[in-house]
């Protein structure tokens, strides 16, 4: 078996070829996906705990404070901690609440951002679906987590609750199409939809590079509009502590509120991941067509560890917004989307459309 | 065209705005000086606290066991909580005079807000605010303190 950690495509035939030279290749496949799914599993507990971690400690020095730094070195295992407290902690049965949309509601939040995290090319080769229309299955599956957010509104029996959770439907139906639009900009620009073409695209310059102003705008747009449609601050207007106690999981604890928790961590990290796979490269080293030499030095630094560098900066990103900027009342929010966020990206497609027609892209 | 420049401007406008925001928070992240917390069981020993804080009521002594309080009760009437007890006691001076003087100033730290009006009323400023914040005891009744030192006596001249 050949681990190659600059194509992790030599590693997965092989294992695939192994399994199939074992067994039938119904089984073959079962295992493979238990396999991916496990993985998929422990990466996301894994990243969604250091998640909270690195906002908590960020946040804090943003605030002149020191963070935690209790629980290990630099409070390293804080939330660790964290998590096998509310593991342990009584799920208070809501007298009166829908209890199978109850019960339902933490899944389905989870399950939407698990399976658009399947869609994320980490590396070359380490791909667990590639679909000709990634993008798309990608916006399709992670604005179903409002589903859940909507049900556990509803279903919690609580005024609160359903008020936080209204919000947040209207606020995802709103930034949705920004999302969308700005994605279909760059889309315009790659010519697919499917990431590893898109991917493959930036060979000779990220997109953000090689699309100069409107990809700029895009990049920009998305940020605004994927930083709402995670309900995190400054649009964090579905939790709303201040007004609304918690929004939609006032009534929710223990684990099934860390579950909530978790995907809006996950959320952020699946959003940072496509800023940074369709924007800046994804993968793909730093590359300027032309600089041979250049381009040789970038190829050393393996491609998981560009992908981490790009998405973590996404993700500094986000929470430095978070932690600067004021949160908007419910008017504002669908002000800034219906009346400034919208025409930008319409006409922001308009000119990449011409762009890319003109041919004055590099 | 007028109403398109003012929405760009608008927008430029807020996006600068946005900017200047982010410059305050990414100043202060990438300054670890600028971090004021303080870390309190393991600095204990450098711990300085600050001239306005209120940690406990304690009375004035100079070197020579002399304090300012003369019993006149003000403190006692002023406090809101009833965690003054002025306890005095009447003593003949050598002229032949019947006086009033202060056997016990008992302070109940249990019970106190430290609203310092106590301080502020006092006219002739027996009391001030300690700095001193560890007051946890395993027994209540050590929260009752007396605050003037024994034998200490009433200074000279303060009661004219």
């Amino acid at each position: 078996m050949k681990f190659d950690i600059y194509d992790f495509s030599s590693f997965t035939n092989s294992i695939d070829k192994g399994l199939m030279a074992n067994m039938s290749p119904f089984w073959a496949v079962t295992i493979e996906m238990i396999i991916i799914g496990v993985a998929i599993l422990g990466f996301y507990a894994v990243v969604g705990l250091y998640l909270v971690y690195a906002e908590r400690k960020i946040c804090a020095f943003m605030q002149c404070r020191v963070g935690p730094n209790r629980v290990g070195p630099y409070g390293f295992f804080q939330t660790i901690a964290d998590l096998i407290k509310l593991l342990l902690k009584e799920l208070i049965p809501i007298k009166n609440a829908d209890k199978i949309l109850f019960n339902i509601a933490p899944f389905i939040v989870i399950i939407a951002s698990f399976m658009a995290i399947a869609a994320i090319p980490f590396a070359k080769g380490l791909h667990a679906l590639d679909f000709n229309i990634g993008v798309f299955y990608v916006m399709a599956v992670s604005s179903m987590g409002v589903i859940g957010i909507l049900i556990a509104g509803w279903s919690s029996n609580n005024k609160y609750s359903l008020i936080g959770a209204m919000r947040s439907g209207a606020q995802i139906v709103s930034y949705e199409l920004s999302v969308g639009l700005s994605l279909i900009t760059i889309v315009i620009l790659a010519g697919s939809l499917q990431f590893s073409t898109i991917v493959e695209g930036q060979r000779n310059g990220w997109f953000i590079f090689t699309g100069h102003i409107p990809a700029i705008i895009a990049f920009l747009v998305f940020l605004v509009a994927s930083t709402a449609e995670t309900n995190r601050g400054p649009f964090d207007l579905a939790e709303a502590e201040s007004e609304l106690t918690a929004g939609f999981h006032t009534e929710y604890s223990g684990i099934k509120f860390a579950f909530f928790f978790l995907a809006e961590y996950m959320n952020m990290f699946i959003v940072a991941s496509i800023a940074a796979t369709v924007f800046l490269g994804g993968w793909m080293p730093f590359h300027i067509g032309g600089w041979e030499a250049f381009n040789g030095i970038m190829d050393f630094i393996p491609p998981f560890v560009w992908y981490v560098g790009k998405t973590a900066f996404v993700i500094f990103l986000m929470m430095w917004f978070k932690w600067t900027f004021p949160r908007l009342r419910i008017d504002q929010l669908l002000t800034l989307e219906w009346k400034y966020l919208l025409p930008i990206n319409l006409f922001n497609i308009i000119l990449m459309a011409f762009i890319v027609l003109m041919g004055w892209h590099f | 065209m007028k109403s398109i420049i003012n929405y760009l401007a608008e927008i430029f406008r807020g996006i600068v705005a946005l900017i200047k925001g982010m410059k305050v928070t990414g100043y202060y992240f990438i300054h670890p000086g600028e971090i004021v917390t303080q870390q309190y069981p393991e600095n204990r020993k450098k711990l300085e606290m600050f001239e306005r804080f209120k940690g406990e009521v304690v009375m004035i002594h100079n070197e020579n066991n002399e304090h300012h309080c003369t019993a006149c009760g003000i403190c006692e009437m002023n406090c809101p909580n009833g965690s003054i007890e002025i306890i005095s006691m009447t003593v003949t001076t050598e002229d032949g005079k019947k006086k009033k003087v202060l056997a016990k100033h008992i302070y109940h730290l249990g019970m106190c807000t430290f609203c310092n009006l106590c301080v502020k009323t006092c006219p002739s400023n027996a009391l001030r605010m300690g700095q001193t914040f560890e007051h946890a005891v395993f027994d209540r009744t050590r929260l009752t303190k007396v605050l003037n030192r024994p034998g200490s006596v009433l200074m000279k001249g303060v009661d004219k």
